[in-house]
């Protein structure tokens, strides 16, 4: 493994407060604070001069399908798009086929992720083939190597199972990640309810059912002292609900999704399939809740709910077309744009909600450029404009709402544990 | 003004002018049907093919019934008879039938948006026969078109549409349409078939019938879809009918000028009773042979003709 110098750049690193131009050293895949002079001497240097180096992103949220669904993504090539869009380090939905509920599939996904070009970390079910009604073997998951609980898609319906769901994984310091929807509220509901759901004919899906499980969770977490993540918040009350908690120092953390930042259920205005996601698309106001929550430190991090889908199987009714778009590519500029561009936010704010927050929900060693940590970087150009066409992306899908738009931000080199896995435009 | 839409998607995205056209239209339409011999020769050597996936008896046998007033030749098929039940995409059902060279289809369908879907995938014409919850473009206009029968200009008048609102495509077209001839509409149901959402819409809503129903010139009934909702919108059809369903009492309450429709299927004892469904102000039956006379406006204009010559072959 060779040693690197990048040179030049403007290092931003949230977790040990820097931001200024100057060089970043690794050796023997580790972060360093200086090369000795023979290591120099054999050092690849990367120049970066008129670009931000930061920590490798870290996404806490997203599908790779494998095993079973490998027609839309796998682990490898979801793991591509993850370093084409500066993620190093990933967390998977045990959603696939069979679900994350044995440690054999951990197994399984651990063996191929192993040779994946990014940090691939499954998680595991709660709930026996998630399906809300037995607890899954938490213990023997974990041991297998999942790093955190989750039925996302299929919020646990019963209030006592998910009691003693998040007072057994906490035995064991696992976190529950949980995705907010009480079904009872739902049923065969495509987007939010309100006034375009109502002018469009298609059934609501009211932020309430989100709320009230939000609200459920902060009770849960208070009343056993188990930590409780929220999974892409979506409503201005659910961001209330939890400011006040953690207020009140309760053991809750919640995320936000790229799309949810940028999009409304405005853009649903003509039953175009790829702004038709679970959560949905909300309001304005909810919108704009959202990014105050970010602002002020009520919503801890991004993930990107990346959730690839075939063409075919987008290429329908609304009704019928699968919940989920892909976001690993786009979810740097998007959240430049949304967050710094248009709502003033410090760059190494926004780098830390992508970072070392995001981390730190899961306790990943990711998130840093600290002498001793894993070098794993992302290297970007904030102000290079660009067409994303997701026929020319890596994710095996297509479903993505930014197809064909100009996007502003790019990545340019993306270094796992020391070694560049992708740049300018290609994997290494 | 000429034509120039190919679909009849929505009235949502209608002009005002446009919806006059087509009113206009089927005005010459109607006077035919009038005649002894009523075919016209407009579509000869045309291919209408209604797509219907939801069941539908009225609006079937209406297209039906226009496409051949106009000398099309028409195939109709419905789910349980189609490839849609072993697995093939709407996409691929109707890209067969336009391979099949079919010139026009008629869409019926249960989820909501599926015509403008169907627009974007094909190149033949598309008529929106019902989608979902959202919009009935031909039904709101053969409303219109009865309601202007019997009393003239729209601008200014109270149009009433009570009963289900939330599930119906009906009631939304009709909105878009009333609303865009200066009408004054309000609905009025039970509070969770009739939300708060529907003022963005530009109506007013009421919970309260016998205030609606006093200055009302048109009153609209819709049937109670209790096949779509779930147990939780009302507690009973009883309950209903006991407080919104039009009964001798309650018609009373409606100016004797006033006129009474509905799109049908009608419920008789659930949301009307049938001393009023059959009383000489319902028009119910005579907005059914409007229909007619609408629907081979729409078909003619989007299979290229121009209002002004209806006699013309396309």
């Amino acid at each position: 493994m060779s040693n690197l110098v990048i040179k030049g750049g403007r290092v931003i690193d949230p977790a040990s407060k820097r931001d200024k131009v100057g060089d970043v050293f690794i050796a023997a895949g580790k972060f360093v604070k200086s090369l000795t002079a023979a290591q120099k001497k054999d050092a690849r240097v990367i120049d970066a001069k008129g670009l931000v180096v930061c920590p490798g992103l870290v996404d806490i949220h997203v599908h790779f399908r494998e095993p079973g669904q490998t027609h839309k993504e796998t682990i490898l090539t979801g793991s591509q798009a993850a370093a084409a869009g500066g993620f190093t380090s990933v967390v998977c939905m045990p959603n696939t086929s069979p679900v994350v509920d044995n440690a054999g599939t951990v197994a399984l996904i651990k063996s191929v992720a192993a040779t994946a070009p990014v940090h691939v970390y499954p998680t595991g079910c709660i709930t026996v083939g998630m399906k809300g009604q037995q607890l899954a073997p938490h213990g023997s998951l974990q041991k297998a190597g999942i790093v955190a609980l989750t039925d996302d898609g299929l919020c646990v319906q019963s209030n006592e199972l998910m009691h003693r769901a998040v007072e057994y994984a906490k035995m064991f310091d696992l976190t529950i990640l949980d995705h907010c929807q009480d079904d009872s509220m739902t049923e065969k509901a495509v987007m939010n309810e309100g006034v375009v759901s109502t002018r469009l004919g298609l059934k609501g899906w009211p932020h309430a059912a989100e709320d009230i499980i939000v609200a459920r969770n902060i009770i849960l977490s208070k009343y056993t002292g188990a930590h409780i993540h929220m999974q892409h918040i979506t409503s201005a009350h659910s961001v209330e609900l939890m400011r006040r908690a953690k207020q009140d120092g309760i053991n809750v953390t919640a995320e936000a999704t790229p799309h949810h930042l940028a999009l409304t259920e405005e853009s649903l205005g003509t039953y175009d399939t790829h702004f038709k996601m679970n959560p949905p698309l909300r309001t304005e106001a909810d919108r704009r809740a959202i990014i105050a929550g970010l602002r002020d430190g009520t919503l801890d991090c991004i993930g990107t709910d990346h959730a690839p889908h075939a063409p075919e199987e987008k290429d329908c009714e609304f009704d019928y077309a699968p919940n989920g778009i892909i976001g690993l590519e786009t979810a740097l500029p998007v959240c430049l744009d949304v967050l710094v561009q248009k709502n003033k936010f410090k760059l190494p704010h926004v780098i830390d909600l992508m970072t070392r927050k995001a981390a730190n929900i899961l306790k990943l060693p990711a998130g840093t450029l600290a002498p001793g940590a894993t070098a794993d970087v992302c290297i970007f150009d904030p102000a290079e404009t660009w067409l994303y066409k997701t026929y020319g992306g890596f994710s095996k899908s297509i479903n993505s709402p930014w197809d064909n738009r100009q996007l502003t931000g790019r990545v340019k080199t993306t270094i796992v544990s020391g070694k560049v896995v992708y740049a300018n435009g290609k994997m290494v | 003004m000429p034509w120039h839409r190919k679909h009849l998607l929505t009235i949502e995205e209608l002009s005002r002018a446009e919806i006059e056209q087509l009113l206009a239209t089927a005005g010459a339409f109607r006077r035919i049907l009038e005649r002894k011999v009523k075919k016209i020769p407009a579509l000869r050597g045309k291919t209408i093919v209604n797509l219907f996936l939801e069941p539908s008896t009225r609006t079937r046998l209406s297209f039906e019934m226009a496409a051949k007033l106009l000398s099309a030749d028409v195939i109709s098929f419905d789910a349980a008879s189609s490839s849609t039940s072993k697995g093939e995409t709407l996409r691929d059902t109707a890209q067969n039938i336009q391979a099949l060279n079919a010139d026009m289809i008629v869409l019926r369908h249960s989820a909501s948006g599926s015509p403008l879907y169907l627009s974007k995938v094909l190149g033949i014409p598309v008529i929106n026969a019902g989608d979902g919850a959202h919009e009935h473009p031909t039904q709101a206009l053969l409303d219109v078109f009865t309601m202007r029968e019997k009393l003239g200009n729209l601008k200014g008048r109270k149009v009433v549409i009570l009963g289900d609102i939330l599930f119906s495509r009906v009631a939304r077209s009709n909105i878009h349409a009333l609303t865009k001839l200066g009408a004054d509409v309000t609905i009025v149901g039970p509070s969770t078939l009739v939300p708060h959402w529907f003022e963005a819409m530009g109506v007013k809503v009421s919970h309260h019938l016998r205030s609606a129903l006093a200055d009302a010139d048109v009153v609209m009934l819709l049937r109670i879809q209790h096949e779509r909702q779930g147990v939780s919108h009302f507690p009973s059809l009883g309950e209903y009918t006991s407080m919104f369903g039009l009964n001798y009492t309650r018609a009373e309450w409606i100016k004797p000028d006033a006129i009474i429709m509905h799109p049908g299927p009608i419920n008789r004892g659930v949301e009307i009773d049938s001393d009023i469904a059959d009383s000489p102000r319902s028009v119910i039956l005579q907005q059914v042979t409007n229909g007619i006379a609408v629907r081979m406006a729409a078909l003619y204009l989007c299979a290229g003709g121009q209002p002004e010559n209806v006699l013309t072959p396309v």
